[in-house]
Order: structure tokens, then sequence, then C-alpha cells
């Protein structure tokens, strides 16, 4: 393997783990930290590639001169979208079933089904395929055999920028203390006088908000279907677990440990295989650190 | 209600069923028109539905344009539609329903092999006839079925032999991994050594797999002169796009696929898929006065949009060799029409297809096209009329 090759698996390892980031980053919230089993993720997911979608229709009808940076408006209406719908979903869905995990996850799960019917009823089963901007379809060439496309690197920058939000968000603003105050100890929360409900629905909706940006964003590399969601929840889920619930930062790592790793096994193996291996290394982690690589401490 | 009393009763029910008779009996007295029933039985609903649900349109297209024309034997053709939803089970109990309540004289179905593999049990026992409009990986004959598409070694062998001729002989074969991929690349890797040719790498991504990274450093690495898919589904909008994005788009790399026809480059993107090539037996683009006949009169009926893909056309030849080997076999019955059919010939839109004299599959000619940017083909190629052999020796 030449010097080449390892850069470019590298890149590719990294092109992953932002993937896997922006993808389980709103799960991390929704699950990690509200404790919501959402199967319903993925389809959240799916609704921002549809927004994505809907806007790329849009813009080429009617300001077509601006195909080139409708990506942007895209990302910001998948993210309004969906972050509306969480809103909504949470307060006339989810909060009936807090506490009630089982009954969440068959309740979401439902959800899901609905959503996909949706979905495939006014969008038909067919894929939906999004336009590349130009200036996003190329490669850079960093060397004689280094090229990396530059849509992944730009969905890298993205992802920092989401994250950093994140970050700020909820360790800089007052509103971010009052989530955290929230999810470690509620009554006390709202004996202080933070509005709980609140709190949980927007909570919610910044997850489902995140969700729909992450399903932006994978319109550069793949296409949509009714059944796109089902796709990502499985590996989001295994993300969240594998890191530790409750611990955004674990989140992160797990994504980067998942996304190196495969790209590395599956340039050794089959892409069968590779996953195959993928699975059993998270279990075996798993069996050893029944609360994921990064539990977090908390005295009960 | 008081007095509805049980004579009443007997006298409006009497009534009632005297209705149903006469409704069903008076259009066949009134216009002395006999009917004769078709299944038809594909996936409506679920995930398959996106690849399977046109396949009814042009086969309801073929039964109106019978229909129109005197019907088959004097009797027009009632299609019984029912939904797979993309569920074995579903389509093992749908033929079963078809076949002993409705009684259809044959049915046109299925489009993966699982589904097809579900209805067989049923089709034995029923001793009914399935005509199976998708091409495929070959490994089956049953008697009972009569297979309309290309199976493996007619679009594979002619594939492959064309690369080797037209752009050279180092290979890499990507597929999807399930069994019509795996099955295509055994055909592929003994025909690619007999020409003299090399396999430089053989990858298969998971189902639904979106992450092609890793496969395209290691095709970048071996520099193959043609790359081979077996993509399937949703996967192949991110291998496009992921290969596009990495410089080897359709000017730079050969890249033939024996399942993107135009029905799947709409769900890919037009832009994504062009200079590729595909190796299929009947391409939209086709010039003949058949072909454009049936064009014309199924953009009339569905609108000048709807494309028209490979497995579309066979699943209408196939009510077509359907009422051929019924007329030839002057009856309805399904040994007697199995037996009609075999050397039977029809004048479909891609040309002549004729049923093999015994293993139940077709001769066609087999096309190579390279993709436009309109989501249509340039023909490059035509084969002669390729012989099915299902049982091919595989591996070496």
């Amino acid at each position: 393997m030449s010097l080449d090759l390892v850069v470019l698996q590298l890149f590719n390892g990294i092109s992953l783990f932002t993937i896997l980031l922006l993808m389980s980053i709103g799960l991390a919230i929704v699950f990690g930290l509200m404790g919501v089993i959402n199967m319903a993720h993925g389809e959240l997911m799916a609704l921002g590639a549809y927004v994505t979608y809907l806007t790329s229709l849009a813009f080429e009808r009617m300001f077509p001169s601006m195909m080139d940076i409708y990506i942007f408006f895209a990302v910001l209406f998948a993210f309004l979208a969906t972050f509306a719908f969480g809103y909504l979903l949470e307060r006339g869905f989810i909060r009936w079933f807090y506490n009630r995990p089982l009954d969440t996850l068959l309740a979401t799960w439902g959800l899901s089904l609905v959503l996909q019917q949706t979905y495939r009823s006014i969008f038909g089963a067919q894929e939906v395929s999004v336009p590349l901007a130009s200036w996003l379809s190329g490669a850079w060439q960093m060397s004689e055999g280094i090229e990396l496309p530059l849509n992944r690197l730009f969905i890298v920058g993205l992802t920092v920028l989401v994250c950093a939000a994140v970050y700020f968000a909820l360790y800089r603003t007052r509103w971010g203390l009052s989530v955290r105050a929230v999810m470690q100890n509620r009554a006390m929360s709202g004996a202080a006088g933070i509005n709980t409900n609140r709190v949980d629905a927007v909570t919610f909706a910044l997850g489902s908000g995140l969700a729909g940006i992450a399903g932006s964003v994978f319109t550069m590399i793949g296409s949509t279907n009714p059944g796109t969601g089902q796709l990502y929840i499985v590996d989001s889920f295994i993300v969240v677990v594998f890191g530790g619930v409750a611990s955004l930062l674990g989140t992160g790592l797990s994504a980067f440990g998942i996304a190196q790793s495969q790209t590395t096994l599956e340039y050794l193996m089959s892409g069968s295989m590779a996953k195959v291996s993928i699975l059993l290394l998270v279990i075996l982690v798993l069996y050893l650190r029944p609360n994921g690589l990064f539990a977090a401490k908390v005295r009960t | 209600m008081g007095n509805f009393d049980r004579r009443g009763f007997v006298k409006a029910g009497g009534a009632l069923a005297g209705t149903a008779v006469a409704a069903s009996v008076l259009p066949r007295t009134a216009f002395g028109q006999q009917t004769v029933k078709l299944g038809l039985l594909h996936s409506l609903s679920g995930t398959i539905a996106l690849a399977e649900a046109s396949l009814v349109d042009a086969e309801k297209f073929a039964i109106e344009e019978i229909n129109a024309a005197g019907g088959v034997m004097g009797h027009q053709i009632v299609p019984v539609i029912e939904d797979g939803a993309s569920e074995n089970p579903v389509f093992a109990e749908k033929a079963r329903k078809l076949l002993q309540r409705d009684k259809v004289a044959a049915i046109i179905g299925c489009y993966t092999s699982a589904s097809r593999k579900a209805v067989l049990p049923a089709l034995n026992q029923a001793k009914g006839l399935l005509y199976y409009p998708t091409y495929y990986e070959g490994q089956e004959l049953d008697k009972q079925v009569i297979y309309t598409s290309q199976e493996a070694t007619q679009s594979v062998i002619a594939a492959i032999q064309w690369m080797a001729r037209e752009k050279g002989k180092s290979f890499f074969l990507v597929g999807s991994d399930y069994i019509y991929p795996r099955t295509c690349n055994k055909i592929a890797k003994p025909t690619i050594t007999s020409l003299g040719g090399k396999v430089l790498g053989e990858e298969y991504a998971p189902l639904g797999h979106t992450e092609f990274s890793s496969i395209i450093t290691k095709i970048k690495a071996a520099k193959p002169d043609c790359i081979y898919s077996t993509v399937v589904g949703g996967s192949n909008v991110a291998f496009y796009k992921q290969l596009k994005a990495a410089g080897l788009d359709g000017e730079k790399q050969v890249l033939l696929s024996t399942v993107v026809s135009e029905n799947e480059i709409d769900g890919i993107g037009k832009d994504n898929a062009v200079g590729y090539y595909a190796c299929m037996g009947y391409f939209q683009s086709l010039k003949n006065p058949a072909n454009e006949r049936f064009i014309q009169a199924f953009h009339r009926k569905f609108g000048n949009d709807r494309v028209i893909g490979d497995p579309m056309e066979c699943a209408y030849n196939s009510v077509h060799l359907w009422k051929a080997a019924v007329e030839k076999a002057g009856s309805f019955d399904v040994d007697k029409v199995i037996a009609a059919s075999a050397g039977l010939e029809i004048d479909a839109p891609e040309g002549k297809v004729r049923v093999h004299d015994t293993n139940h599959h077709v001769w066609k000619k087999v096309r190579v096209g390279r993709a436009r940017a309109d989501g249509q083909f340039d023909i490059v190629w035509e084969s002669d009329m390729m012989e099915p052999n299902p049982f091919p020796k595989l591996g070496a």
C-alpha cells in the first residue's frame, strides 16, 4: 500500500466519520440526553432530504441563476422544517410517553411506518436525487495520486460548524445550562424555576433539526427514497450506544473509531465482512463495558 | 321494519340474488363475448415497488391492446391485479388466491428471484402457469414457468465479450452482496480468462450501502480498463455520484452495468449516469417500426414523460407470448399452452423473441447502450440471437 493510498483511506475514514457524526448527533441529544428511543429518527432525516429535494426543485423553477448556492438554503430549510416538526411531535405525541421506554419504542416505530408511507404517497416510491452544484462536483488535486472529492470536504466543514454550534448552545448559553440541569435532575430543576416542559420540547426539536441537516447533507452523496431513514437509523444507534449514552464526547469518539476501522477493514476485506467485523467489535466492547466507551459518572 | 317477515326476507333475498346472477351472466349473453382471467402479481407497495410497479402498467397496456383487437380466441382478457407488497409470503398467498379462487388462466408476475421462488410451490400444486418478466441469475427451470427476460449468461457473456473487444482486457467487478451479482461474476470470471483478460478485483457492497469510498480507492489503485457493475437499487446513486466525485466519470472510465435501465437512471439522476454503459435486451431508443409504434401508443396512454426500461418491455412481451401460445394451442389449458410455447416466436418491440425448444427461457438479442444526458441510451452494439443457458458451467 503506497503513501497515496494511506492518505486517501485516512481521508475516507474522516469523511465517513463526519457522516456518522452528523447522523448520530441529533440522536445523541434525543436518546442520549433525553432518554427517548426515537425509532422515527431516520424518517426525520428523510424529511430533511425531501425538503432539500423540494428546495432544489423550487430553485430550478424560480431562481435558476442561484442553483449554485441552493444547498445553503436547503440545509437551512431542512433544519427549520424538521425543527418545527420535532417541536410539534414532542408536544403532541412524544411527551405522553415519557418514562415508558417500551411504549415509546413501539409508538415511534409505528410513527416511522406512517411517515414512510406518507413520503411514498407524496413523492412516489422512486428514488429522487438532487443535482450537485458544479463547484462541489469536482475533486481537489492535492498531489499526483491524491484527489479529495470536494463534496466530502464540504461535508467535513459543515460537520465542524454544526458541532461547534451544538457545543456552544449546550455549554455556553443559559438555555444549554437549563437543558443540562433538566436532564440531570428534573424535579430539582423544576423546583428551581425552570420550565421543564418547554426545555423538553425545544431539546427534542433541536435533535430533530440536526437529523434534518444530516438528511439534507446525505443527498449530496446518495439518493432519497421513502425507506432511506431505515438505512441510517441502525448505524446512528450503534454509534450512540457504543460511545456511551448521555455523553456527546463519547458519540464523537465512537463515530471516529467506527469510521476509521470500517474504512480500513473495507480496504482489507469485503464490504459485508467489514460490517460484520465492526458489529462483532461493538458487541465485544459492550460486553466488557456495558455502558459504552464513555459512561457518564453519575451519583445515584 | 315490523312487517319485514320471513317471507318478505326470502323474496327480497331472491330478488337480490336474481339480479346478481343476471349481472354476471348478462354481459356475456348480451354482447356474445366470453372472458378469460389473467393474474398480474407484482409489488405495488413496499421497497421493491419502485422497480416493480411500472411492470403492471406495461402488462395492462398489452391486455388493452389485445382486447381492442378482439381478445384471445374471442375471449376478452380480464386482468386480476394483486399486490405482493414486497414480501415473499404475501406473494405466495396471493398466487394461491389467484390460482384457486380466481382460477386465472396464467399469472404474469414477480420481480425478485426470492418472490418467484416463494410462488413456485403454489404454482406447482395448482398446476398453474407463471410468466416471469425480469432478468435474473438463471439456475432455475421450473416446468410451470416461462422466463421471458435474459438470464445471466445472455447479458453477462455478451457484455464481457464486447468490453474485452472494444475497451480493454483488465476488469474490476463490483456488485451488491446477494445472489444475482455473485452469480453474474461467477459467469464473468471464466469468460474474462478465456478471452485472455485479467480480473484485477472483485468487490461486494451490502445491499443498500451508500459508502463506496473504499471500493473506489481500490478501483483507482487497480486502474482497470473496464468496471463491470452489478450494484443494484439505491446504492447505484451513491456509487455513481462518488465515482464521479473521484474523477472516474463516464468520459474517463468504462463502466458497464447489467442492471441499470432507463427506469433506474430516472432515480440515479441523468447527470450522474452520463457516459456509462448498460447491457440489456431492450432500450427505449431502439429504432424499428414495432418499437416506435409501441412507444407512441404507450406514451398516448401514460404521458410522454414515462420512460420504458427493459423489464417493462419484457412484461409487455409476456402477455403477447401467452396470447400467441394460447392461440397456437387452441386452448387455455396450462399443459397445452406450455407445450405450444416451445419454439414459439413473436415480433416484440426489441425484435424477434423466441421461446427455447426445451428450457423455457427465450432466445433474444442483447444490446450495449451508452447513457446520454437525457437519460436515454445510444445503442453501440447489438448481438446475434443469444441462446438461453440457465445452467452454465460456473467457476474454473
